[in-house]
């Protein structure tokens, strides 16, 4: 009993923790992005999203194209032909040309620093502010400094608000303006696959790691076992 | 096996190998009834070894430049070969280390281990500790993210509340810039892989040899060599190599099997060991919203942050926080308890020592919260308790009912 104690003031306490006010994702709690590292056609469909929509500002320079074609399954020709929209060599960095004047961030570790549900989040949540300088807000960056990157795939939508109990402005739901060329279903499951994307773009190596850590595991497990039976014989005399 | 017996021969005649392996391994006898708690100074000693050999991997890629530092640790998680394992073992290895360091110093305050005559241990034990902290503090700067510049901006700024015109002038020196900058980080790496790990390494050696000289402290808190057999061997004392050796692989091993679960699955452990905002280059024009230090510090940061300014300054928090550290040092001396372990002392004593886990795992909590409303007043409750573990030391373990201690350790 003293010893149950002892495990949970050392082991259980430090996980709990209390309850937080306010929301995850800006105006709103985080939408949940379900992704699967493993599934390569997601990570495909997605690094072409990211080339054709976020690239023309966002660079991710510290991941290079052969590193990606790789982890992703694609030819350095898949790559050179259709993904890289410059002169260059498979090993090159995937940096971009910043437009003059701006400073959009490099998002090679925004998958980290922001976790993919946030981008998840942000990517669904463009909605029409005309008082914005771009003609859009979202609600989980509130006064964003881009536009909606994918709004021809999206199409545009208005946000609903109304007054909370402490007469507060709070996101009710989103009204359809316009439709986009994409379906909402297809445009959620573009939106999870570039999240997908971003998600490994922020460590590539998690595709090795988490495979690499079973196989450490089961090595330590196994081990165990010779190393606890030479223990106990070495103690067979001790009393 | 002929000629290796001469090699060991000669090599006796002019080096004491035989000598230092029998004192320290075949002959060295520690108590037989050792439990789980032992296993944590092994444990250091490998987390040790194994952090200076991935740093001495790290260092072959990495920049210490204020331009260059963040984008080499990205080209270590991804361009060079198994670079993100040994970063990983590395980081999240800082945090592992400093949890066995804690069970190590939980072992040490359960079965008195700091009682005469082990004073001495514990006072380089505690040294270690506190030159651990000043080395992972400075390698926190090292990836120069968000987190590692703002944090020590922000640790670094406690030597300017010295009051008396010193404090800023200090800070300045320390920083050899006005704010964070380049010479800083120079200089933290200089410090962080040369001069810490030496002075760390030498005091490992202290603790150890001074813990070789009186011989080990055991559960049941009774010394060994009062019984010995007519060689003058402690009769339950059995000898480090191979009994121990081989127990201690059982343990590192379930050590590692939750090392790497971490490693592996989990290395940032939801921000805990890797901030998320350390992932965003550091940038000094930029603070962030929350800064806060890694969770090993966060129980003093609390203490720090829970002393009001006095007079329009912070310095009494910081000392305060100094304090919370310089008290540890005074343990032998704050317990007049006249028996070691806590299995044969009083109520008192473990109701104190619960109270002090328990206020000091939620210091470390609350310093990672805002400090305002609510979270400020349990911060200021938790470090007036911290201190009364402490301070009404002498008085409750004097106090404290004591059992009959027995002469020969038990199994339990």
């Amino acid at each position: 009993m003293k010893k149950l104690i002892f495990a949970m003031i050392f082991f259980v306490m430090p996980g709990v923790v209390l309850a937080s006010a306010g929301f995850s994702c800006g105006k709103i709690d985080c939408y949940k992005a379900k992704t699967d590292l493993n599934n390569k056609a997601s990570l495909q469909r997605g690094v072409k999203l990211f080339v054709n929509y976020c690239m023309g500002c966002h660079s991710t320079k510290f991941m290079s194209y052969k590193r990606m074609a790789t982890d992703l399954d694609l030819s350095d020709d898949q790559v050179l032909k259709n993904l890289m929209f410059k002169d260059g060599k498979i090993g090159d960095y995937m940096t971009t040309v910043k437009p003059a004047g701006m400073n959009p961030p490099d998002l090679s570790l925004v998958g980290r620093s922001r976790g993919k549900d946030w981008l998840y989040t942000y990517l669904k949540t463009f909605y029409v502010d005309e008082s914005r300088p771009m003609g859009v807000n979202n609600l989980a960056f509130a006064d964003v400094g881009m536009p909606h990157p994918m709004w021809e795939l999206e199409g545009m939508k208005k946000a609903v608000f109304k007054k909370d109990k402490h007469g507060m402005s709070e996101f009710e739901k989103f009204e359809i303006i316009s439709e986009g060329t994409m379906s909402p279903a297809k445009f959620n499951q573009a939106t999870l696959d570039l999240v997908n994307y971003l998600d490994y773009t922020g460590e590539p190596a998690k595709l090795i790691r988490l495979d690499l850590g079973i196989k450490v595991i089961l090595f330590l497990i196994i081990l165990l076992i010779p190393a606890y039976l030479m223990k106990k014989a070495f103690w067979e005399d001790i009393h | 096996m002929k000629m290796l017996t001469a090699l060991l021969g000669w090599i006796d005649a002019r080096f004491p190998l035989t000598k230092m392996w029998k004192e320290h391994l075949s002959e060295y006898y520690a108590p037989k009834n050792f439990n789980f708690w032992y296993f944590f100074g092994s444990i250091a000693l490998l987390m040790l070894v194994m952090q200076i050999i991935t740093g001495i991997f790290l260092t072959m890629n990495y920049k210490p430049d204020a331009e260059l530092a963040f984008a080499s640790v990205e080209y270590i998680m991804r361009d060079v070969e198994w670079g993100w394992l040994i970063r990983y073992l590395h980081s999240t290895g800082a945090s592992a280390f400093f949890i066995v360091i804690y069970l190590h110093m939980f072992r040490g305050l359960m079965y008195g281990s700091y009682q005469k005559p082990r004073e001495l241990i514990w006072l380089f034990g505690m040294l270690i500790y506190v030159a651990l902290m000043a080395e992972a503090f400075m390698g926190y700067l090292l990836p120069w993210g968000q987190m590692s510049y703002w944090g020590a901006q922000v640790i670094i700024s406690l030597f300017g509340t010295i009051p008396f015109g010193i404090g800023e002038p200090v800070s300045a020196w320390i920083r050899g810039d006005f704010v964070i900058a380049d010479a800083t980080l120079n200089r933290f790496f200089a410090f962080h892989v040369i001069a810490v790990p030496m002075i760390l390494l030498m005091l490992v050696v202290a603790h150890i040899l001074a813990l070789h000289e009186v011989g080990s402290n055991n559960p049941d808190g009774i010394d060994i060599k009062k019984h010995k057999d007519e060689n003058g061997i402690p009769l339950d004392g059995i000898p480090f190599h191979p009994y121990y050796s081989v127990k201690d692989i059982v343990g590192i091993i379930v050590f590692l099997i939750f090392f790497a679960v971490v490693i592996f699955f989990i290395p940032d452990l939801w921000g805990w060991f890797l901030e998320k905002d350390n992932f965003i280059p550091a940038d000094p024009l930029k603070t962030p919203e929350h800064i806060v230090p890694l969770w090993y510090f966060t129980p003093f940061y609390a203490i720090l942050r829970a002393v009001p300014p006095i007079f329009g300054s912070q310095f009494p928090g910081v000392l305060a926080m100094a304090m919370a550290i310089v008290v540890l040092f005074l343990v032998p001396w704050l317990d007049r308890s006249p028996v070691r372990s806590i299995r044969y002392r009083g109520a008192i004593y473990k109701i104190a020592l619960a109270i002090f886990v328990i206020s000091f795992l939620f210091l470390g909590w609350l310093g990672t919260q805002p400090a305002g409303g609510v979270y400020l007043t349990l911060s200021r409750i938790f470090s007036v308790v911290y201190f009364g573990f402490f301070i009404l030391m002498p008085w409750y373990t004097m106090i404290d009912k004591t059992k009959p201690v027995p002469e020969r350790v038990t199994d339990k």
